[in-house]
């Protein structure tokens, strides 16, 4: 058995160590928010955080995890930060699809979490790993500055 | 906000579903979430199966129940195009229903019900979920609105037209007095619809015309909202799928020995076409397949390949189309004067929607399930039934959000795969495809081929062929719009061009590639036709010494004057003919596709390697009346997106009858970093609503392809760019 | 004066002159031709198997003493890795058409299964012997060095014939191999008759007396089965092995073999016994990183299928190769970069560097380098990473490796060459300079 400390929950599943926590999350843990894109790390469909920082969970072991905070979409907004970001992307419509923006606004709060105040760059850098097959970019950029100014207030 | 469209469900809880079997009020299934780790369940009756119906349900679309809840069923599958949003504002416009209060649900699966007025079946595409719905839900909320009314004015006593209706209530303006709909429920509901509902006049529009918010936004951002994938039935198993690499190639010989011994895994199907591994969850069904030694019969088109697919197509393309349209004398007018001609190519493309291809289903001996998201719900309904056996009424479509769609989900292959893997495993079965399988097992965009041979006289386009040459995705998908050897798809925007052309002649030629089965992909045949005609109008400017806006507008102004102001505003707002640094580049092009009339101008840098960097895009639109504009302009930031995507980097090769491609690593997606600044600007109209989710798609190439054109004097003719002509170390 | 008396001085002298160059000519042929061998550098005494008195080093480990010829034979084909190279992409395994790029053309390998047409199933037990220790095959045919005879001359005819057994347990497979390109001269393959009398031993393994019985199993696997030599010595003019420098590291199919000797700096003399025994035996090992390219099909389809006691003779060889530094492999660097994109790199870098690696690569190396995911992905300490040819790198990017997947096809060449010179600039000791035409070139040497 593992024993997966996720949105302040102790869950125990019996899994194989090397099993990707994308579908510990979403096939036993039964929590779909989290999404399956690709399985190779290059969409960030499926982004989590891990103490706090954007983590591939489609390619993360369950067994390398260990005791760390694992945080979800379903609780991001739980944190000041997750709900400024969520509601920042509720104000400027950012949404389409929606099947890609859970993994965004994991990243998302991340980078404001490290980086109250990014600038162009700071959000490339961040936010280049979650694809976005709708085209939203120019909303998420949008709303990740709104966010920060948010924050800053 | 109580507006919802997904179950609610305590954030603790987790959404593992149980089927809870009931009669609910509308005869069907009354489906249930249940958490696995809650005692308590909690009924939910919004999974797509109908509502309950309420006692006011004078038509497919509107329900409300005594409470005064107002439920709308779409019939159009909501894939992020926001027409959710759209259909209910309009309903809610003309039954006046506070549209805060308003919940929308899936259509179940009917034609006769909810089949799209133009395709005559319920279906999702075209950018026609606004225009083809546009009077029907008018007509629906108004017809409502005059029975709530009635009844009102007949429990008052009082003549009707002395009464109002807002905000979900009837006010009798002389007395004050006011009802609210769900207190007019059971006396509406025997009232006879008006035959000829009266439609609000434009200008007492309060909804249509706002940006008001997506109603399936803010579970979208909670991780709430549930996506075919994300169904999970009480018991259900887990599978993927391998179908043979080679297109048409059938299973020879599997051997399972080391799958079966994966923790997890439960059951191998093989299948004549595909094998599936079905496990207790994803990981143990992904790891089972890679661990089989699968030995496939590859058939006939093991040597199919893209480079015989462009011969071939050009080939064909020698020969005359049928001919689709004919204006004037091109014949003579070709001859007569000095033709100019040019050759333009489209690749295979795969649609590669966020959410994989997937579905969910449980078949049982007296009925079945199907959870997925669908362009086609009924469609899906009836192939399910033709693999089953089973009666229509015994097939429950809960259609799902759909996590892009693009065209994919008009095709049914998957849930066919599904349902005859389900036919071999115990319970429910959720197959989910891989990305790789999702990329090489598409309905891809043909591959076209356009020649356009023109004359140009004082200036002027004066003859004009273009001849289309491609597969022709209606003939397979939709048979009527295949007639007399042209594809009504197929030749969409280019026996509607926008410009004055005395003499034309324009030609489809349907030339199906061996193999590869073809789709519709967003923009469908106005893709492939504005990139040709705007591309080749670029090049008619040069020939003819004119500025490409003022070439186009001189042939615009007459014949589509909306297209022209679209055009002068882009021009203007893009700054048209300011000058730019070296090797950077403004392009234009215009399109009336879908009904929307948009200008699109583009601004691109090109080093001396050939790399592209696409700085801004700026689009004017006129699509007639815009119901939410501020979801007009995102389909177009998306749209532009998309068709970027495409322009840079789309293509779909074959070597050895199999797809090249498999993952994000190979075909690539814009990223947020490569993506432009975009500007879009929404032009007042009082005109009929025209489409709007496909056009960003179609505008992006032929826009970027004329600023490089612009930036390097290099006239691309194929999609996606190549950087080695642009860096010279290849010719056109 | 007689026209034939003596010539005059000035003829004299350059005649003498050119005698000398002739003769430094032929003592530069001779130094190569009787460079030292493959186990010269152990020193010690080297007796025939018939006079070792040691636990024989050949053969298959203990675990397999008792099982059937056939499993000897499949574990044996599997340490001699026969299935990479005689197993085209994508192809039947031992079905051949694997195609060698090299400059002047390129060699397509054999079909090995037991098919009478296309196959080996018509050759004797001696023609195969004589394939595997002299490079001759059954119709007498001198086979192109790619063949690693050299190496494989010093298997035991029991070992080989266990191998062939194998081979011929297979199920025929009518395969017709495309023919070579090789351009003239080196398409004339009795110039390789010459080639082998010069460098081909054609001799059986001969233990060293002096070394432990574990050194001389792994001699015999490292140099005869696995025949690490074949990648990792450098080649002197004539393609031989140049055992002056053995395992300092070459070229191979346009990756770099790095240098295996215990050189702490260049080679992987810093490596942990248990670190090494852990990359040969599953591709990666912490700190190290993940192997790529040949050699990580040597993993998956051989070393990986080693004992346990047969990985740790070969580290037990591997250890005892002398230290031989590479010039241009400075010992990694050792510290992951900082957390912060904006804080580590060489500011001229090729803005597109950053854009890929933020894109497709941050989210599993993380922009320290240390993964966020999984060690396999960590890029600190990593020699390719450390190697300011950025080679490996590139090659990685294009071809990936189990790990990850392959960005060549979608990825330009200046783009690759830009995330490469990043990844060396960021995380490594020097940053490199590799070209979008440097990557061309090396997109074209990939075998395939």
């Amino acid at each position: 058995m593992t024993s997966l400390r996720i949105n302040g929950q102790i869950h125990e599943v019996d899994v194989p160590g090397d099993m990707p926590l994308l579908w510990v999350l979403r096939d036993v843990v039964g929590l779909t928010g989290t999404k399956f894109g690709c399985g190779i790390a290059q969409c960030g469909a499926c982004t989590v955080h891990i103490d706090g920082k954007a983590v591939r969970s489609c390619f993360l072991p369950v067994g390398e995890i260990g005791n760390r905070a694992i945080t979800t979409i379903e609780a991001v907004g739980e944190t000041p930060t997750g709900a400024k970001v969520q509601k920042a992307w509720l104000d400027l419509e950012v949404v389409q699809c929606g099947y890609c923006q859970s993994g965004q606004i994991m990243s998302a709060v991340a980078l404001l979490a490290a980086t109250p105040n990014p600038d162009d760059s700071d959000i490339d850098a961040a936010m280049a790993g979650n694809i976005c097959r709708c085209g939203t970019y120019v909303r998420i950029r949008a709303a990740i500055k709104k966010a920060a100014g948010a924050q800053q207030a | 906000m109580t507006v919802h469209i997904t179950p609610k469900l305590p954030k603790a809880l987790s959404r593992r579903t149980v089927l809870q079997t009931g009669a609910a009020a509308g005869g069907g299934l009354l489906l249930g979430f249940q958490s696995p780790f809650a005692a308590a369940s909690i009924p939910n009756a919004t999974d797509g199966a109908p509502a309950p119906v309420g006692p006011f349900a004078p038509d497919a679309f509107i329900r409300i129940d005594r409470a005064g809840h107002v439920t709308f069923i779409m019939p159009q599958a909501e894939m992020g195009q926001g027409v959710y949003t759209a259909h209910a504002m309009i309903i809610a416009e003309e039954l006046d229903a506070a549209f805060e209060t308003v919940s929308v649900e899936a259509s179940p699966p009917s034609d006769a019900l909810y089949g799209n007025p133009v395709f005559g079946i319920q279906a999702t595409g075209n950018s026609n979920s606004v225009r083809a719905f546009w009077t029907k839900l008018r007509q629906a909320g108004a017809s409502a609105r005059a029975m709530l009314v009635q009844a009102a004015a007949a429990q008052w006593k009082v003549d009707p037209a002395g009464c109002t209706a807002s905000n979900s209530e009837v006010l009798h303006t002389a007395s004050g007095r006011k009802l609210a709909y769900g207190a007019l429920a059971d006396a509406a509901a025997k009232l006879t619809p008006p035959a000829k509902p009266v439609l609000k006049n434009p200008k007492d529009f309060k909804l249509i015309g706002k940006p008001l918010k997506r109603l399936d936004t803010p579970d979208k951002v909670n991780g709430k909202a549930l996506y075919g994938i994300d169904m999970l039935p009480a018991g259900v198993k887990f599978a993927t799928l391998a179908a043979s690499p080679v297109f048409g190639g059938k299973v020879a010989h599997v051997d399972d020995s080391a799958a079966k011994t994966i923790p997890g895994v439960r059951q191998i199907v093989v299948l004549d076409d595909l094998v599936a591994v079905v496990g207790d969850h994803m990981w143990a069904a992904k790891t089972g397949l890679s661990a089989l030694a699968i030995t496939w019969d590859e058939g006939a088109n093991a040597h199919v390949d893209s480079a015989q697919v462009w011969k071939d197509i050009k080939a064909a393309s020698e020969h005359e189309g049928a001919i689709a349209k004919a204006v004037g004398d091109a014949k003579k007018a070709l001859q007569e004067g000095d033709p100019f001609e040019a050759h333009y190519e489209l690749p295979f493309l795969s649609h590669a929607p966020m959410e994989p291809i997937n579905c969910t289903v449980s078949l049982r001996a007296d009925g079945c399930d199907i959870w997925v998201g669908t362009q086609v719900a009924a469609r899906t309904q009836a192939a399910v039934a033709k693999l089953t056996g089973l009666p229509l009424a015994k097939i429950t479509v809960h259609n799902q959000l759909l996590g892009g769609g693009f065209g994919r989900r008009l095709d049914v292959d998957g849930i066919e795969k599904s349902v005859r893997i389900a036919q071999k495993v115990d319970g429910p079965i959720k197959v989910v495809w891989t990305r790789e399988e999702d990329i090489q097992h598409d309905f891809y965009r043909p591959v076209y081929y356009d020649r356009i041979t023109a004359t140009l006289k004082d200036g002027r386009i004066d003859g004009w062929k273009h001849r289309i040459t491609g597969s022709s995705v209606m003939a397979r998908w939709f048979p009527l719009g295949f007639s007399h050897g042209i594809d009504g798809d197929g030749v969409d925007s280019a026996v509607d061009e926008p410009y004055e052309i005395p003499n034309m002649r324009v030609e489809f030629l349907r030339h199906e590639p061996p193999a590869v089965p073809t789709g519709f992909w967003r923009g469908v045949g106005p893709n492939n036709n504005v990139f040709a005609i705007e591309s080749f109008i670029d090049e008619l400017a040069k020939k003819a010494g004119k500025d490409p806006v003022d070439f186009r507008l001189a042939m615009l102004a007459k014949k589509t004057p909306r297209l022209a102001s679209a055009l002068k505003l882009a021009a203007r707002k893009a700054g048209w003919g300011n000058p730019l640094s070296p090797r950077r580049g403004r392009g234009v092009a215009v399109q009336v596709s879908f009904a929307s009339f948009i200008a699109t101008i583009a601004e691109v840098e090109v080093d001396h390697d050939g790399n592209i960097r696409v700085h801004r895009i700026t689009s004017a639109v006129d699509t007639g009346i815009a119901v939410n504009p501020d979801s007009i302009v995102a389909q177009l930031q998306g749209g532009l997106i998309f068709g970027t995507t495409a322009a840079l980097y789309g293509e779909i090769i074959i070597d050895k009858g199999r797809v090249q491609q498999s993952n994000f690593n190979n075909y690539r997606m814009l990223r947020i970093d490569e993506a432009p600044e975009i500007n879009v600007h929404l032009i007042k109209s009082g005109e009929a609503p025209g489409g709007i989710g496909e056009t960003g798609t179609t505008a992006a190439p032929p826009a970027l392809r004329n600023a490089i054109f612009a930036a390097t004097g290099i006239p691309l003719r194929r999609l996606p760019f190549d950087r080695e002509v642009l860096a010279g170390r290849k010719r056109v | 004066m007689n026209a034939f008396s003596k010539p005059s001085l000035p003829v004299r002298r350059g005649l003498i002159g050119l005698a000398g160059i002739m003769a430094l000519l032929l003592a530069w042929f001779f130094w190569i031709v009787l460079g030292p061998g493959p186990m010269s550098f152990a020193g010690g005494s080297r007796v025939t198997l018939a006079n070792y008195h040691g636990v024989d080093p050949t053969g298959v480990p203990s675990e397999l003493a008792h099982a059937s010829l056939l499993k000897k034979g499949e574990y044996l084909t599997r340490a001699a890795d026969c299935g990479a190279c005689h197993t085209a992409r994508g192809g039947v395994p031992f079905a051949g058409g694997l195609g060698f790029v090299l400059p002047f053309g390129t060699i397509y390998s054999a079909n090995i299964t037991p098919d009478k047409d296309t196959g080996i199933g018509t050759w004797s037990d001696a023609s195969f012997l004589n394939a595997l220790h002299k490079g001759i095959d059954d119709e007498g045919v001198h086979l192109y060095p790619a063949m690693p005879y050299a190496s494989y001359t010093s298997m035991t005819d029991a070992d080989a014939l266990a191998i062939k057994a194998y081979l011929f347990s297979l199920k025929p497979i009518h395969a017709v191999v495309r023919d070579n390109t090789l351009v003239f001269p080196f398409n004339q393959r009795r110039l390789m008759g010459v080639w082998s009398v010069l460098f081909n031993s054609d001799k059986r393994f001969e233990p060293n007396a002096t070394r432990s019985p574990q050194w001389n199993r792994g001699a015999y696997l490292a140099e005869s089965l696995e025949h690490c030599s074949e990648c990792h010595t450098p080649r002197t003019i004539f393609q031989s092995l140049n055992n002056r420098r053995k395992f300092a590291g070459a070229t191979q199919a346009g990756w770099r073999a790095y240098n295996i000797t215990s050189d702490a700096n260049s080679g992987v003399g810093a490596w942990s016994d248990a670190d090494l025994a852990k990359y040969l035996s599953s591709g990666n090992a912490a700190g190290h990183g993940s192997a790529g390219g040949p050699m990580g099909e040597a993993v998956d389809k051989s070393l990986s299928y080693l004992v346990p006691s047969d990985i740790a003779a070969i580290v037990t060889y591997l250890r005892s190769v002398p230290a031989i530094s590479t010039s241009d492999l400075p010992a990694p660097k050792a510290t992951p970069a900082p957390a912060s994109y904006k804080e580590g790199v060489v500011a001229d870098y090729d803005p597109r560097g950053k854009k890929v690696f933020e894109g497709a690569c941050a989210s599993c190396h993380g922009w320290t380098g240390v993964s966020p995911v999984t060690h396999y992905a960590t890029l600190t300490g990593v020699r390719a990473v450390n190697d300011p040819t950025a080679i490996n790198v590139a090659e990685t990017v294009i071809n990936g490796t189990d790990y990850m997947p392959a960005f060549g096809q979608g990825y330009s060449n200046d783009e690759i060459a830009a995330v490469a010179n990043y990844v060396t600039a960021r995380f490594g000791v020097s940053p490199s300079r590799i070209t979008g035409k440097d990557v061309a070139a090396l997109r074209k040497q990939a075998s395939n």
